[in-house]
């Protein structure tokens, strides 16, 4: 726990000036009330002795500054604590994003889905609030307490300290309280939330197979006997909540009690002043506002303690890949040449590769097939030094793979795949990532090649044309093809097409392919591939299953006998026959 | 404003609780008026009737006494308050669910299923507190400041109209300037929501990124990015905190004119200490309701928002009938026939399928091919009672389908999808969907059957092994085969068959083969196919193209016709 916090304030320290003045700020608005009441106190019991107006003037002014302070400071503190938690947050992001780059891609597979990706970056945002929320509470509560000691310790330090104890128990005896009380029904909570989280995901997209089967009566039940157990678990926090307040009002008007109880003595007595009697009770009234936010500080923190602590459990993991400490210098020439490699995931796990050996010369063109799960991915993973190998050599142009830099050997190839990402901004933005100072016209040429320019000129803002949620939808194919350009574009020595058509029919598939071969004749080549069209355009087939290459050769070598490429080829003749002729009527 | 009194519709069926915590919540703030009185009366005699401690320790136990009350009546209107929301979270959530149960497949369809789901659990959830907060509060913050003037008026009139005067202010401003900074601010939200869609963005692309050799420019992106939404924000903000100011001013600034106002008069006289002291106590709680209100406005609208979602769903209306009607039916022996069945979204162009004219005899097996987009999955969705024909008729015998119970038309069929769903529950239960009651013996068996037994054997937990998310995860052709077993198990008559596409490795898709094969036999079978070998033995072969047949018949028949399905196998002879 400690840990948690402790590492989220040294990222947080940089900014510790703000958080200060935001802090200060933060006491003094609640000091002008405690000052503004104090003084009102004190003008009416003052004025009650009928003095002259002049002995009161001092308090006026004072009671008129008090009632426009607490505004200003209190604009003032949310001007200052909001700066303060944008740049707290921009410094999560710019943190956070830093430690996550270089696990990438291999660390963060179990994370892929997107409602996980979702999750962190909502984790991340949570963060923001723990400034304002629960880092600032505290110290304002400390601060107020200093100053009601100084105030009240002016009169007497027993008063002083009979109100500090029911700060404390304010702000943290009822935190504590609420804690214990709502610890069981808050895991119960979590618990239920991912049931019903279920239920429900089962009730929407297992929709079709509940009402096949008559069973969305029964499902229905079963989300509404959770979700009877969810409001009663919320209930009950509700409850504790409410105590909370409950307690936190009772807490100051027990403090106003004792206090009188003890004071009524000494202005008996002539120790006191009678006039400050009402100026002590509405202080002590006022001073508690500095403690009420702290209960919620706890829950707060307990909720940002769990988001730090999945987003540290993400970023704590060792990057798969590391930089020799002296990379070679970079290959002169673009061959790739690999012998025995043998790859695994997890020491645990079965071999993801198995003595893989193939040569793919400068300029060639070389395709990868196979059913899905056959290892056709992990080859690109490892080329690309997303993993590293232990067994086995890769070597580009006669350097060892292992011996490059990450970002060297990245620059060696340019990927177009079925996971490439185009992000939420212009075409242009998208294409330029692969080559920012590229000039309009070495930009236009790519996507020439891609054969995307004229559709992209047809669209009314061309070239500027927001993509993305809020943009243009492209099509499978256009946006495959866009990527394509950006791959020219990087203008890279080899290319690789990793599953390059998946997800799109078979019409669309094809013209992919034509340019897709096209461009292979002008670099070395990879394709990765499970459907087997065209692939006579490829110098070399290498047929892997099972994370072993089971036959090799060209498209006529391995058609001519009864290998398991032709049975592929066959099966999957039949459903493109059957969806490309339909299509072109 | 619609969707707020439909929401308050919800009070009626609540109606003790609401008002009950209402009630506690003004007993508070009698308890607090009582509590301003006996405090400015023991300080009064303490103070200038120069009473000792034993006088008053009457009046102080009083005070403390008035303090446990005031925090039973706390706790008490907060629960009361709380029971009407969790009453209405509830009540709609339930409703909610029904509904998309009645919608049927069409309407969650999966691009926004996760919306869907989202709104059934945090749409609801924030409702919470509209009704638990917001609420009461909006009543209490016109009822508080009234009882509070009640008792003000009677002591001092300059002090009450003072109050008067100044309490409208405060909503007038907040309603005055709420608006504009409201609008601001929601302007602000979205800017950073679109910020942390980049950042989203940016983590989905990062691989991307990578290879691109770009991934470290993107820490100066978003530094930047996060820096110009700070720059832009707080300009807004410094507008928008505006309007707090004005509301603590208004309420700092009363209260410091009520203490010298009622000084002065004090200094001469005109009042009396205790009163003026009593309503000095009051003043800051005469403002908190109003400010508190402030406070709540976002979680309130917030809760209005989702209203307006949970009430558009609440508000569609399914495609498909609601019909009762359970005649005796038996597809063994009786056919099902299209009758110039045409079928059209809502705001379609032009209809997914028209004029289908097809006749489904018992034990057949009907192919129908097509391209993505023919047609085929809405043929299967009406069969299915899915949707229901906007023109024309499905009949089987004598009944129109349209009339049947949908779930009783459903008993008499099996269906195999090519994305089976699987549930978040064991493997066992997710057989077992399709007949609750059968023993785990009959589960086994429908497993073996769906040649997935084994697999299922040797995994640690065997049938009990979980499935989903922190479970284990199935390929495609596992739960392919989960599906298969599904339909084993329930042995219908009429079976549905969505026949997979390539990318299984051979050995599971020679199993799948076989064991489809196997459900198909002795049943009448809808298959939609995608591979000519499944389709040349079917008795009947139906080409769909842009929604309509093109051709039916059996191969032999189609063969000798002019026509797409010859061009289909001469195209794929020329292609061996």
């Amino acid at each position: 726990m400690k840990g948690v916090l402790w590492r989220l304030l040294k990222i947080a320290g940089r900014f510790r000036n703000w958080m200060a003045l935001s802090i200060l700020l933060g006491f003094l608005t609640v000091g002008s009330s405690v000052g503004l009441m104090m003084t009102s106190a004190y003008i009416i019991a003052k004025a009650a002795l009928h003095p002259s107006i002049a002995e009161l003037n001092v308090a006026i002014v004072g009671v008129r500054f008090f009632g426009i302070a607490r505004g200003v400071f209190r604009y003032l503190e949310r001007l200052v604590s909001h700066e303060t938690t944008f740049r707290l947050l921009a410094r999560f992001r710019v943190w956070f994003y830093r430690a996550l780059e270089p696990l990438a891609p291999a660390r963060l597979m179990q994370y892929r889905s997107g409602d996980l990706l979702a999750r962190i970056v909502s984790d991340v945002e949570s963060l923001e609030h723990i400034f304002i929320r629960v880092i600032s509470p505290p110290f304002v509560a400390v601060l107020v307490t200093l100053l009601m000691w100084l105030l009240l310790g002016m009169f007497e330090w027993q008063f002083a300290l009979l109100l500090t104890v029911f700060m404390a128990l304010s702000g943290i005896g009822i935190p504590l309280l609420s804690h214990l009380l709502s610890r069981n029904s808050g895991r119960a909570l979590n618990e239920i939330q991912a049931e019903i989280n279920n239920l429900a995901i089962d009730a929407v997209q297992g929709l079709p197979e509940l009402l096949v089967y008559h069973r969305a009566e029964d499902h229905l039940e079963k989300l509404e006997r959770t979700n009877r157990r969810l409001v009663k678990t919320q209930r009950k926090l509700a409850l504790v909540e409410g105590l909370n307040e409950a307690l936190l009002g009772l807490s100051m008007n027990l403090a106003v009690f004792s206090i009188l109880y003890v004071s009524i003595p000494y202005v008996s007595g002539s120790l006191l002043n009678g006039v400050y009697l009402s100026v002590i009770v509405l202080g002590v009234m006022a001073a508690f506002e500095g403690v009420a936010t702290l209960p919620e500080a706890a829950r707060f923190w307990e909720n940002s303690r769990q988001a730090a602590r999945r987003l540290f459990q993400i970023i704590d993991a060792q990057p798969a890949v590391s930089d020799p400490p002296v990379p070679s210098p970079p290959p002169r020439q673009t061959s790739l040449q690999i012998e025995n490699l043998t790859f695994r995931y997890d020491p645990d796990d079965p071999p993801a590769l198995r003595d893989i050996s193939f040569h793919l010369p400068a300029g060639g063109t070389l395709a990868i097939v196979g059913p899905s799960g056959a290892g056709k991915s992990t080859i690109i993973n490892l080329l690309l030094r997303f993993w590293d190998y232990r067994e086995g050599s890769i070597r580009i142009g006669g350097t060892e793979l292992r011996t490059l830099a990450q970002e060297q050997v990245r620059k060696m190839f340019a990927v177009v795949s079925q996971q490439s990402h185009l992000f939420a901004g212009t075409i242009r933005e998208n294409l330029r990532l692969a080559r920012p100072d590229a000039s309009e016209e070495e930009m236009i040429a790519a996507a020439r090649q891609a054969e995307i320019h004229d559709f992209i000129s047809s669209l009314p803002e061309g070239y500027h044309t927001y993509l993305g949620e809020l943009g243009l939808r492209l099509s499978g194919g256009e946006r495959q093809r866009l990527v394509i350009a950006r791959a020219i574009l990087k203008n890279s020595p080899i290319l690789i097409f990793d599953e390059p058509t998946a997800n799109l029919d078979a019409l669309t598939e094809q013209k992919i392919l034509q340019t897709i071969w096209k461009l292979s004749r002008q670099r070395t080549t990879l394709l990765i591939t499970h459907r087997l069209v065209g692939l006579e355009n490829a110098d070399q087939i290498l047929v892997l299953v099972d994370g072993k290459i089971v036959e090799r050769g060209t498209h006529a070598d391995l058609m001519a006998g009864q290998t398991f490429y032709r049975y592929l080829w066959e099966q999957q003749q039949q459903s493109l026959v059957l969806e490309t002729l339909l299509d072109r009527t | 404003m619609q969707v707020d009194k439909r929401l308050l519709q919800f009070l009626k069926n609540t109606p003790g609780s609401f008002l009950f915590s209402i009630l506690l919540g003004l007993g508070v703030a009698g308890f607090t008026i009582w509590q301003a009185w006996l405090l400015s009366r023991i300080i009064d005699a303490v103070f200038l009737k120069h009473h000792y401690r034993e006088m008053v320790v009457p009046a102080l136990l009083l005070f403390a006494g008035i303090s446990l009350l005031r925090a039973v009546f706390t706790w008490g209107q907060k629960n009361a308050a709380n029971k009407v929301s969790s009453h209405v979270k509830s009540t709609l959530r339930n409703k909610l669910s029904r509904h998309l149960v009645y919608l049927g497949p069409p309407f969650v369809r999966s691009e926004r299923s996760g919306e869907i789901s989202n709104t059934l659990l945090t749409g609801v959830d924030s409702l919470d507190a509209y009704f638990s907060e917001y609420l009461p509060q909006l009543f209490l913050s016109a009822l508080i400041p009234l009882l509070i003037l009640f008792f003000v008026f009677p002591l001092d009139l300059l002090s009450g109209f003072v109050f008067l005067f100044t309490a409208p202010i405060i909503p007038v401003f907040m309603i005055l300037i709420g608006n504009l900074a409201q609008s601001l601010t929601q302007k602000q939200w979205k800017t950073l929501s679109r910020m942390s869609a980049h950042f989203l963005d940016v983590l989905q692309g990062l691989t991307t990124l990578k290879i691109l050799g770009r991934s470290r420019d993107q820490i100066k992106v978003i530094a930047q990015i996060s820096d110009d939404f700070r720059q832009t924000t707080m300009k807004v903000l410094r507008v928008a905190f505006l309007s707090a100011l004005v509301l603590e001013i208004v309420g700092t600034i009363s209260t410091a004119i009520v203490a010298v106002e009622i000084g002065l008069r004090l200094l001469y006289g005109k009042i009396e200490f205790q009163q003026a002291l009593f309503i000095l106590i009051l003043a800051p709680e005469f403002y908190l309701p109003m400010r508190l209100l402030g406070t709540k406005y976002h979680a309130g609208m917030e809760g209005v928002a989702a209203a307006r979602r949970i009430f558009e769903i609440l508000g569609t209306s399914p495609l498909i009938r609601q019909s009762q009607s359970r005649p005796s039916l038996d597809l063994r022996t009786q056919a099902i026939r299209f009758h110039q069945v045409e079928f059209r979204y809502p705001g379609a162009a032009r209809p997914a399928l028209q004029n289908i004219q097809l006749t489904i005899s018992p034990g057949e097996k009907i192919a129908v091919i097509g391209s993505s987009g023919a047609g085929k999955t809405t043929l299967a969705q009406l069969l299915l009672r899915f949707l229901d024909p906007t023109r024309g008729e499905i009949r089987v015998d004598l009944h129109c389908l349209r009339d049947i119970d949908p779930d009783f038309w459903r008993q008499q069929i099996a269906w195999v999808p090519q994305n089976a769903y699987l549930f978040h529950t064991t493997i066992l239960e997710n057989i077992r969907l399709a007949n609750p009651t059968a023993s785990e013996e009959a589960v086994m068996m429908a497993a073996q059957q769906a040649r997935i037994h084994e697999f299922i054997s040797s995994l640690p937990d065997g049938y009990q092994t979980r499935v989903g998310e922190k479970g284990a995860r199935l390929s495609g052709g596992q739960a392919q085969r989960i599906a298969l077993a599904r339909a084993f198990l329930k042995d219908a008559p009429f079976l549905i068959l969505d026949e997979p596409t390539s990318n299984l490795d051979p050995e599971t898709e020679q199993l799948i083969q076989e064991s489809m094969n196997e459900l198909m036999h002795g049943r009448t079978v809808l298959l939609i196919a995608h591979r000519l070998g499944t389709v040349q033995d079917a008795d009947q072969i139906v080409v769909l193209s842009e929604g309509k047949i093109r051709q039916v018949g059996k191969n032999e028949e189609l063969l000798q016709e002019e026509g797409l399905y010859r061009k289909l196998l001469e195209a794929y002879g020329g292609m061996q």
